[in-house]
């Protein structure tokens, strides 16, 4: 295996608020290699999106500060690095797509302006060779007509060709890491499948890791290679994606799988309900914080913090109610 | 047959610049008995939403009738559509504005019965109370307001509110479709509940397949305006003859082992065309995979290929 593109060692992030301190990252650890698509799953407010902030130096601060750990990218740290250098870095060699292409796309530039910008900033590029770069991107994520939409204003294409645009433009610098937030959230479900193909045969073509976020289990199916489960700032469950959705450790998992409607499941049974809503993160306790949720919690799930009990190979879980059986650091 | 509600060739076109129209709804038809679920399904720009709310008599109709067990409300108006609107209620999408944020959940809950003049003033307190325990909240929750609530319980008062005036049918608008997956199969068990504690009828709009696999009786498949597919729920899911059917079944994310690691697997290239610029033959023609000459010619008409399944194809 590949060395890693991007190795995280026990992130904590804390933000301040009127309520007190908010963990909302609390030891979070996952690496991703070169061509694979890491899926970083869960409800709002898990810390999914806060992740992929860290990792651009993105977090708002104040109120946010990375309090601990580590984002090692390139033999680099780059919770160390100075803000100048994250610049070079963001949007070259590590780029990211939003969820919503319609506010993330300014509209006052052309489609083709704006990816070119991206080329000369980081590329150094003559104004011509960015151009043409920035077609050469609108061809390569199956724009119809390239040089045309090169020229034409974001309100001027639909939801799916917009986002195209922020793909072209993501990958326009060859990043090493492309981080997808929800990338496919605000599209029909037959353009979502287009996306989906689309980012697929580019990180097969070449070799770009992907950190896809999402709260749809069923984009991890389609897309992952592996996977990570967060509830309350903290990873529950990782490992391969197959494991994970069919073998589930945690109850968490196994909630979140068991409530999705599925078009080959019973219709008449009523979906299996997680009770209660997720815990406002700066009031957790010192024990498991699914354990108020959780039918399987006894009184030791409230005294510490779980810690990540072995499935099966590089598949875990966060949880005291499987097999006490460590897992190797 | 007990139909509560029929809708026959509606349609629903907006005058836009230039002297061109938008055929938003263009020619829907359909029935739902007493106490079923018909779930329409479609992407963006389908009309469902648009037909939801030509029901509701909140999008002006252009043609077509609309009506709700013997009452013609799309012919109403006035006084008498206001009389009528007790038994048919929404419930919205969005948990947040749909919701008055600078009132309490009691008032907002009430307001129905005291608009429509519903029951004895002194008596709606009471049926407050009852209404936020029939959608699973505590009735003391009453005097809070709005943000106080997570998406999922605004989720419940919305659906206490049109609960409020008896309605005989309730149209849901997406109604799950801004919550978690945790929270969503909360509100569909409580929504089936509701349905089988009180023989409500409802139309469901929806864009998620294993949603209205969950919830629906029957489901109709929406296109640029016009129903294109109409069937029994499981017949739908087991047999799909249109091909947009079966490319929105094919495309809906699953966690069906043959879909692992498949990257989507898109079958269908571009966007659908404007409704303002429509094409003369079949709408889906431009995209779909088996299409033929005579798609691209004439708009093919819904016909009966299998019980109470009907199709609008050439090629099914």
């Amino acid at each position: 295996m590949a060395d890693p593109v991007l190795d995280i060692r026990n992130l904590k992030v804390d933000f301040t608020t009127r309520r007190g301190v908010a963990h909302v990252l609390d030891d979070v650890s996952f690496t991703v290699a070169p061509g694979e698509l890491l899926a970083i799953v869960g409800e709002s407010g898990c810390g999914k999106s806060m992740t992929a902030l860290s990792i651009l130096g993105l977090i708002p601060s104040p109120p946010g500060r990375i309090v601990g750990g580590s984002i090692g990218f390139q033999g680099r740290d780059l919770t160390r690095l100075p803000q100048s250098d994250l610049r070079r870095i963001r949007g070259g060699d590590i780029a990211m797509i939003f969820q919503e292409p319609m506010t993330s796309l300014n509209p006052v530039f052309t489609c083709g302006e704006q990816i070119a910008e991206a080329v000369r900033l980081h590329q150094k590029a003559s104004p011509a060779a960015a151009r043409t770069r920035a077609v050469e991107m609108l061809r390569a994520v199956g724009i119809p007509e390239p040089e045309l939409r090169a020229d034409a204003y974001p309100h001027q294409l639909s939801g799916g060709m917009r986002q195209r645009v922020m793909i072209a433009m993501a990958l326009s610098c060859e990043p090493k890491l492309l981080i997808a937030d929800e990338p496919t959230t605000a599209l029909d479900v037959t353009v979502q499948a287009q996306i989906f193909t689309l980012l697929d045969d580019l990180r097969q073509r070449t070799g770009t890791a992907i950190i896809l976020i999402t709260h749809d289990m069923g984009a991890v199916a389609e897309m992952a290679d592996k996977v990570a489960v967060m509830y309350a700032g903290r990873i529950i469950e990782r490992g391969p994606a197959d494991a994970v959705l069919d073998n589930p450790g945690h109850p968490y998992t196994r909630g979140l799988l068991a409530s999705i409607p599925r078009i080959d499941a019973d219709p008449d049974a009523d979906l299996p309900e997680i009770p209660g809503i997720v815990p406002a993160l700066t009031d957790l306790g010192r024990g498991c914080a699914f354990a108020p949720r959780c039918p399987m919690a006894i009184d030791a799930c409230l005294a510490a913090q779980p810690r990540h009990v072995a499935i099966s190979a590089n598949h875990s879980a966060a949880c005291i109610r499987l097999e006490p059986q460590e897992v190797s650091a | 047959m007990n139909q509560l509600l029929s809708v026959r060739d509606l349609k629903v076109h907006f005058p836009v610049p230039n002297g061109r129209t938008v055929h938003a709804v263009d020619g829907v038809s359909f029935d739902i008995r007493r106490g079923q679920t018909l779930g329409i399904v479609g992407e963006s720009g389908s009309g469902k939403t648009t037909t939801a709310l030509a029901v509701m008599r909140l999008a002006p109709i252009t043609g077509g009738e609309v009506d709700l067990d013997g009452t013609p409300i799309s012919r109403i108006e006035g006084e008498e559509l206001r009389r009528a609107r007790p038994r048919f209620q929404m419930v919205f999408q969005d948990p947040f504005s749909s919701l008055n944020p600078r009132e309490r959940v009691g008032r907002i809950i009430r307001q129905p019965m005291d608009l429509l003049g519903l029951g004895e003033a002194s008596g709606r307190d009471a049926r407050v109370e009852e209404l936020l325990t029939q959608v699973g909240l505590r009735a003391e929750l009453k005097s809070l307001y709005p943000h106080q609530f997570s998406g999922g319980q605004r989720q419940r008062i919305g659906l206490a509110r049109a609960l409020a005036t008896r309605p005989d049918l309730i149209v849901f608008d997406e109604p799950v479709s801004a919550l978690d997956v945790a929270v969503q199969a909360q509100v569909l068990n409580l929504i089936r509940r509701l349905q089988r504690e009180t023989g409500l009828t409802y139309l469901f709009i929806s864009h998620d397949l294993g949603v209205v696999h969950h919830i629906c009786d029957e489901i109709a498949v929406m296109y640029l305006g016009q129903i294109v597919e109409k069937a029994p729920a499981a017949e739908i899911f087991a047999r799909p003859l249109h091909p947009y059917t079966q490319a929105l079944i094919a495309a809906a994310p699953s966690l069906a082992p043959e879909h692992r690691r498949r990257g989507g697997g898109a079958r269908l290239q571009g966007d659908p065309p404007s409704p303002v610029n429509l094409p003369k033959g079949c709408r889906f023609a431009s995209r779909c995979p088996i299409a033929i000459d005579i798609c691209r010619q004439e708009m093919p008409r819904l016909r009966e290929l299998g019980p109470r399944h009907v199709v609008a194809c050439h090629r099914a």
